[in-house]
């Protein structure tokens, strides 16, 4: 085996969610009605651009999810001896940006410290300079004539590229699209270009350049160069953005996977039941609401880092530590943010529970369980799944705000809050540090931003009360159709 | 003839929905003079309130005047700029609306609503518009107006609501009033009131009034002229009598037919097959052929067009042209629905006794609701719903048990099912006291009894497929001991209804509101029970679904035997199909008997007043509406004495201060009022026979 593979805890949740995740996409399939919705979502330009996104950053999440121990040396007489570093495939594949650490800051796409630094010329005398990168434009010999040509150059070859890949892509798609509809292939294309077919392949396909483009270009500079810059240990900061994004993903997934539970049982609970058991639970989600969340989060994970600490044997890399800390923040930050989504199913359920078909089920003499799992559960899920879509980005800034305080994820681990943590007092330098906590920033708001144009999409697919109102847009054929026989 | 107020010229209204527009209006014309009633008559979804609503422009985003004119006093109002339509709105149109709820804003108190539309209108100093406030609410017969004026819709009953509502629409004194369908959310009492209130203020300013209504009696009271709208189209004009006397169109002839009267007992109603087309399409041929028992090759070719007929009518239908070679249908008048011949009388008549075994015995059924206040919820009093109700059904036989909204029916029929717990009394069924039965003892006597609800769009949970709706019931009481048994009763039981058993893999908002109720009595069914309670089941369905529902209650109940404990305010459903009718005030029964006993000599002075104030569809009967002062009071505090006696407009000394006990008047027919009891020899004349005989 050329490696042992290592399932951390968050890992082994992360693959469950997208189990039950594949388990309800076949279940939504065979539905109509759960269908339908779906079918709404896919419909919307703004949404699905929003998918698109998203899904990158999915990707880059589970790439970083398979982790795995690398057989160490070339020593096989001694069997399979692996490394005591845990990496992800995710790891591998940035390994040249991982490998290549500077000294300390330097811009991005630069090719020279960003410190001056007193070095000693060939004849003795010392001068204060700015010192070549060891790495980043290592290449160029003459860098004051040669940077932008070269930087130039590789961007260009990184967006043919990535325009290759686009044709190639939108390729596959109209010829899908001709294969449905049974027509040829240059009207697909047509249709398409056009925006004339229900589902919105033009946004769709515009977006996936855009990303492409992107991509490419990043990975063709990034051989040469620090796209984002270096860190204050020279660490390359585009490594670090994209390492924090499965950070994000799984705070904001697993979070909620510990809120439903409380917010689904407690609310129908509270809704169906009324009289002491509601009192009960409206008492304890007051309470809950009213102590301040941050220090109830702070008590919580300084009370396990010292658990973690006293046991090292439990624990025995960094990397589990640093695992385990943030399963117990997802579950910490679940405990405190299920009070809202809870009280929106109370209500929902105190109004569903008077509705008829309740009440023909209870003259049937069926069972509370049966009746909250069949009549109201399906009644209420479209308010937990925009709960759900809407929380996952506040969750994803939550955890920036808990890092940057101190109590987040572990100091070692990179995630958004520590990357805005470390560039917080470079924001004082002149000249400044900008691009950790721009690098950061750029990155989160284009997590966040894709999630919250789903979860708007969703909201409207799903939301009865937000009603379909369109402009009234009647052809004018229709129109003249309608005058002609007047 | 005066030149007409209001002419409307071939509205056209579309409504995008996304793939075709619907054709909500198609080419609608009519003209309506000052002083002159018309009323738009028509089953749901046929576009009665988009007409409205084009004339007020006021149309939902998704809709539009495609095509027309609407000419009011000269003035072609699609053409105004929407500045100076606003002038009109509310000035020159006033406009009443169906929900007295809704249409108030419940944070601001009647005056400041009123006088918001007098300031936006007239000049009036503020002085001015708050005296001519209190005028107003004085001419809508609000009592206590400068007090009213105060106060806040919350603080007003439903009557005092719709009539501030008026009071509104009437504020600038417009030439036009529309009113869409004005006292559908009302209690016959209530609409009784409101209705007259309407004539008179009509008469006395000379207002021309648009009148939107599915209910033939509301027209036959109030209309000069009718016109029947059918699927975007008027389809017939007439004046009001002429059009009772002798309706033309195939289908106001089976709007007739479908009413359920006391005449018709024992046949099955007249229904008119099918469902309204959809609107979404441009028709070739009449837009009723399909569903008409007059239709011939032409009707689905040639378009009819609104002909003229004798009497300043006209009728969209071929029989009335030269298209049509065999028109015979057209020549014969049809006798009006209350000149049916009695079809023959049921198996079981209903003057006859009840068997001797009642199914269900109830005996002072209680149901008290507490109120809780403060911090640690005591119990500061009830709500009386159900206070002392005894009524017993027999095997295959129907109790109506109707009254005003708020007076517990609907209580009643779920403390009989223990849907809700009692506070006291017995419900025996079968000979057994359900209140003495442990939990597993009572679900298993669940199958016994079942409800169907009124609203049909929401007893049906909307996530489930039909055949998992029917199959709960079974499952949950063990009917069928395998899934493959259960699945086959599925299919016999939509059968049986009347549905194509390939429904049940579709879900509940695939059907329209008549399939509906069909699943939703095909659920009551499954379980084989022996009593249906059926709570308002035809209320919110148009007359001629409801003809179907009660056609399909009545096969099955002759099929089945099963008792019905029918809940309705509707006299005609009650005079149709009950054998037994109890009526209930505020948590009592106030008089049971016989259908014929209390409907041909009630003797409760609430009884007689509740029975005359139904709208009669005939134009000819005056009746003498029985007015009844003020509201249905509160459960919470009822009035001393006699729950009526407030009200009641042959109270005497005695009302005030003991309830009445229950008398008999013959062997089943009951009543609980002092005019009927020997014990005080001072007692009024009880009110004869004759007054209210609707027979």
């Amino acid at each position: 085996m050329l490696f042992q593979p290592v399932i951390l805890w968050t890992d082994a949740l992360v693959f469950l969610l997208l189990v039950a995740l594949a388990g309800v996409v076949v279940y939504v399939r065979r539905h109509e009605h759960l269908r339908q919705p779906w079918r709404r979502v896919a419909h919307s330009a703004t949404g699905m651009a929003g998918a698109v996104v998203l899904a990158f950053f999915v990707l880059v999440g589970v790439l970083d999810s398979l982790h795995y121990r690398a057989r160490a040396g070339g020593d096989s007489s001694r069997g399979n001896v692996y490394a005591v570093e845990i990496t992800s495939v995710l790891d591998a594949l940035l390994r040249s940006l991982k490998e290549r650490p500077e000294k300390t800051y330097s811009a991005p796409l630069g090719y020279q410290l960003y410190a001056r630094e007193t070095v000693e010329l060939p004849d003795g005398r010392q001068s204060r300079e700015y010192p070549r990168l060891r790495h980043g434009g290592a290449h160029l010999k003459a860098p004051q004539d040669e940077w932008r040509p070269d930087v130039g150059r590789r961007a260009l070859a990184g967006a043919a590229i990535g325009f290759v890949l686009w044709v190639v892509a939108a390729t596959l798609v109209s010829a899908h699209i001709a294969r449905a509809t049974g027509e040829g292939i240059d009207r697909a294309w047509r249709a398409l270009a056009r925006g004339e077919l229900d589902m919105p392949w033009r946004a769709i396909l515009a977006t996936l350049g855009a990303l492409l483009v992107l991509v490419c270009v990043a990975a063709a500079l990034a051989g040469k160069y620090h796209v984002l810059g270096t860190s204050k240990v020279g660490e390359d900061v585009l490594y670090q953005a994209l390492k924090s994004v499965r950070i994000a993903l799984v705070i904001g997934t697993l979070t909620t996977l510990v809120m439903l539970p409380f917010a689904i049982l407690l609310g129908i609970g509270a809704g169906y039941f009324k009289g002491w058991a509601d009192d009960i639970i409206q008492y304890l989600y007051t309470t809950l609401n009213s102590i301040p969340a941050v220090l109830l989060i702070a008590a919580a994970v300084l009370m396990m880092q010292v658990y973690i600490d006293t046991r090292p044997q439990a624990f025995p890399t960094s990397v589990e530590r640093a695992d385990l800390r943030l399963l117990f923040l997802c579950a910490i930050l679940g405990v405190t943010s299920w009070t809202g989504l809870c009280r929106l199913l109370r209500g929902e359920t105190l109004k569903i529970r008077e509705l008829d078909y309740i009440q023909a089920a209870q003259a049937f003499g069926v069972s509370h369980l049966r009746i909250i799992t069949r009549h109201i559960l399906p009644n209420v899920m479209h308010i937990v799944l925009i709960a759900v879509v809407m929380e996952f980005s506040s969750l994803v800034l939550a955890e920036a705000v808990l890092s940057y305080v101190g109590v987040g994820v572990d100091p070692s681990m990179i995630s958004f809050g520590t990357m805005i943590n470390a560039a917080r007092l470079e924001m004082a330098r002149d000249p400044m540090v900008w691009w950790s906590l721009a690098s950061a920033f750029g990155f989160m708001f284009a997590l966040v931003l894709s999630a919250n144009l789903f979860a708007d999409a969703v909201r409207d697919a799903f939301d009865p009360r937000v009603a379909v109102i369109k402009p009234f847009r009647l052809r004018l054929a229709a129109l003249a159709a309608a005058k002609a026989p007047a | 003839m005066s030149e007409p107020l209001l002419e409307i010229d071939r509205l056209s209204t579309w409504i995008d929905t996304g793939d075709h527009p619907v054709r909500a209006v198609d080419g609608l014309s009519l003209e309506l003079r000052a002083g002159e009633t018309f009323a738009l008559l028509g089953e749901s979804g046929c576009g009665k309130s988009i007409t409205a609503l084009s004339v007020m422009r006021l149309l939902p985003d998704a809709g539009r005047v495609v095509d027309g004119r609407i000419v009011l006093g000269g003035v072609d109002l699609l053409q105004l700029p929407e500045t100076e339509m606003r002038a009109v709105r509310g000035a020159r149109i006033g406009m009443i609306f169906q929900e007295p709820m809704l249409s108030l804003n419940p944070v601001l108190t009647v005056g400041a609503q009123i006088l918001e539309v007098l300031e936006r209108h007239t000049s009036l100093s503020t002085r001015q518009a708050q005296s001519k406030a209190r005028e107003l609410l004085d001419s809508v017969g609000v009592p206590d107006a400068p007090r009213r004026l105060h106060e806040f819709p919350f603080q007003l009953s439903g009557g005092l609501r719709q009539r501030v509502m008026i009071a509104m629409a009437l504020a600038c004194e417009p030439e036009l009033l529309i009113a869409d369908e004005p006292t559908t959310a009302l209690d016959v009492t209530i609409q009784a009131q409101v209705l007259e209130l309407l004539h008179d203020l009509q008469r006395s300013r000379g207002m021309a009034m648009l009148l939107i209504t599915h209910d033939l009696g509301v027209v036959a009271e109030t209309a000069h002229r009718v016109g029947v709208m059918y699927a975007g189209q008027i389809v017939e004009t007439a004046p009001c009598t002429a059009f009772f006397a002798d309706p033309q169109h195939p289908y106001s002839r089976k709007l007739f037919a479908s009413l359920p009267a006391r005449q018709k007992r024992g046949g099955a109603l007249s229904v008119i097959g099918g469902n309204v087309p959809s609107l979404a399409q441009v028709f070739e041929g009449c837009r009723f052929a399909e569903r008409c028992d007059h239709a011939q090759a032409p009707c689905r070719v040639i378009v009819p067009a609104l002909t003229r007929t004798d009497g300043g009518r006209s009728v969209r239908c071929h029989l009335y042209t030269a298209v049509l070679g065999d028109r015979s249908a057209a020549l014969t008048p049809v006798a009006s629905s209350a000149e049916q011949a009695p079809a023959a009388g049921r198996a079981n008549d209903p003057t006859s006794s009840p068997g001797p075994g009642a199914i269900l015995e109830v005996s002072d059924l209680r149901v008290h609701f507490p109120i809780h206040r403060g911090l640690l919820r005591r119990v500061v009093g009830y709500v009386r719903a159900v206070d002392g109700v005894t009524l017993a059904i027999a095997p295959g036989r129907t109790l109506a048990l109707v009254g005003e909204s708020g007076c517990g029916k609907t209580t009643v029929g779920k403390g009989v099912l223990r849907l809700v717990p009692p506070t006291g009394g017995e419900v025996v069924f079968d000979g057994v006291d359900l209140g003495e039965l442990s939990a597993p003892a009572l679900r298993a006597r669940r199958r016994d009894m079942q409800i169907v609800f009124q609203d049909p769009y929401s007893s049906l949970n909307p996530r489930m497929r039909v055949s998992e709706i029917l199959d709960e019931g079974m499952s949950a009481l063990g009917v069928g001991s395998t899934a493959g048994e259960r699945a086959r009763r599925i299919d016999a039981l939509l059968r049986e209804v009347g549905l194509d058993p390939a429904a049940k893999s579709r879900y509940p908002h695939e059907f329209s509101g008549g399939q509906r109720q069909r699943i939703a009595i095909a659920r009551a069914l499954a379980v084989e029970p022996r009593l249906i309670v059926c709570d308002e089941p035809t209320s919110a369905l148009d007359v001629s679904v409801q003809a179907q529902i009660l056609n399909l209650l009545l096969d099955l109940q002759r099929r089945h035997a099963i008792a019905y404990l029918f809940i309705t305010h509707n006299m005609g459903v009650v005079e149709y199909l009950a054998h037994e009718v109890a009526v209930m005030y505020l948590g009592r029964i106030v008089e049971q008997g016989s259908v014929h006993d209390v409907f041909s000599a009630p003797k409760h002075p609430y009884t007689r007043a509740l029975l005359s104030a139904v709208p009669v569809p005939d134009p000819h009967t005056k009746r003498e509406v029985l007015k009844l002062g003020g509201d249905l009071p509160s459960a919470v505090s009822p009035p001393p004495g006699c729950h009526f006696n407030p009200r009641c407009p042959r109270a005497f000394e005695p009302c005030a201060v003991t309830y009445p006990a229950e008398r008999a008047l013959g062997p089943l027919h009951r009543v609980r009022c002092h005019l009927y009891d020997d014990v005080f020899p001072g007692r009024p004349i009880a009110p004869s026979d004759d007054i209210a005989e609707r027979a």
